[in-house]
């Protein structure tokens, strides 16, 4: 399997670590790291600076009770929360999201499905799923789209995209992914809500269609 | 065998412990440690005492529940707890659960390397000089951003990370893991 080459900026890693990356793209961050060694230490360098942070912040007394409160419940029995990891392709974020089950694919023409993960007013993250030689339709999106490849790969005018590669695109890149042929390819996408498939139906159409 | 490196840093020595001993002398240091400055980190962001005491139980009896989940080859005790402390604030105050990657565990039966502990301290040493050689406005605003108050086009509006070279260092520790790591592509 060819390496992994495009990866993940260091402010949007930061932000993630941090935790105000938005939780579509977070998801689609913590699958790529899932995957990729190089943003795996770099997070890790970034949850390292945070700790040098932590380590030289201005100590506020606690309250004299926590100690021993904390003590106390130790041993208290544990009520496991569900653990999900990895699944075949899909790395854990996904696995979670779809709560262990299986995506729930829709089409929506020309034989490009979708599996929507999640979907609220600040954005969305969905589970593609593109034929082989098959271009994603014509869509724009508001903001930053991230597309992570999970089978397969694909290409478009910015270069060519393999197993555990991310795009990272900002909303000036009007873009046609395109499966290479060979095997159907299986992507993670996160969009500021909605995206937009132009070339499929009018865009008022759109909130009635989901997509 | 590690205690015996007076090198390595008290904290690690505790976690440590608690790690593989579930020693409760140990964790009270690490609370003694640690719990005044989560407070004061966590207050940061405008949290009341009262709610930012709640979140510092929740982190440290994380710390001590979890305690499996760390690894010195990759991180200092104080960046595994600081990323504890963001993800329990986040579900806190948003309301949801942060997604996090895949985890990638030790073979149980491997052996430590104290080399690498040492460097990733030292490492983690140098990250704090850095950060201390700052000018007060720069550091204000790398606060800002680890206490998740910057959206990532205001972080990457700053230049200069102070990252150095510890990223090389912690693939180093990583690498232990590459058993593992074959399978996850
Ligand atoms: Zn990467």
């Amino acid at each position: 399997m060819s390496a992994i080459t495009h990866h993940i900026p260091d402010a949007i890693l930061a932000a993630y670590t941090s935790g105000s990356l938005p939780h579509h793209y977070a998801v689609a961050v913590a699958s790529h790291v899932s995957l990729c060694l190089q943003c795996r230490a770099s997070l890790e360098a970034h949850q390292n600076m945070g700790g040098a942070l932590l380590d030289a912040t201005d100590r506020v007394a606690v309250s004299g009770h926590m100690k021993a409160d904390l003590l106390a419940q130790l041993d208290a029995p544990v009520t496991p929360e569900p653990v999900y990891t990895r699944q075949g392709i899909y790395p854990r974020p996904v696995v979670e999201a779809l709560k262990g089950q299986d995506p729930r694919w829709k089409s929506v023409g020309m034989g490009v499905r979708q599996s929507i993960l999640s979907e609220t007013k600040e954005g969305s993250v969905r589970l593609l799923y593109i034929p082989p030689g098959q271009a994603v339709p014509d869509h724009g999106h508001n903001g930053m789209e991230m597309t992570l490849v999970l089978q397969g790969s694909f290409s478009d005018e910015t270069g060519h995209f393999g197993v555990g590669d991310i795009e990272i695109a900002n909303e000036d890149l009007d873009h046609t992914p395109t499966a290479d042929p060979g095997e159907a390819c299986i992507c993670l996408a996160a969009t500021d809500a909605p995206l937009r498939f132009n070339a499929l139906m009018p865009r008022l159409l759109q909130p009635f269609f989901r997509i | 065998m590690l205690q015996k490196k007076t090198e390595i840093s008290e904290q690690t020595v505790w976690m440590l412990a608690v790690r593989d001993n579930r020693d409760r002398d140990a964790f009270c240091a690490l609370f003694d440690h640690f719990a005044p400055r989560l407070k004061g980190f966590i207050m940061r962001t405008g949290c009341s005492a009262a709610q930012a005491e709640e979140i510092v139980q929740d982190v440290m009896l994380t710390v001590w529940r979890k305690a499996a989940m760390f690894d010195p080859h990759r991180a200092q005790v104080s960046a595994w707890i600081y990323q504890i402390a963001r993800n329990r604030h986040i579900d806190v105050v948003r309301k949801e659960n942060r997604p996090v990657p895949d985890e990638l565990a030790e073979d149980p039966g491997s052996e430590p390397d104290a080399s690498q502990i040492l460097a990733i301290e030292q490492e983690a040493g140098e990250l704090k000089k850095a950060l201390s050689s700052l000018k007060p406005e720069q550091r204000e605003i790398i606060e800002k951003a680890y206490l998740g108050e910057l959206t990532h086009q205001e972080i990457s509006d700053q230049t200069g990370l102070p990252l150095g070279t510890i990223k090389s260092r912690i693939r180093l520790g990583l690498e232990r893991l590459r058993h593992e790591l074959k399978g996850m592509r």
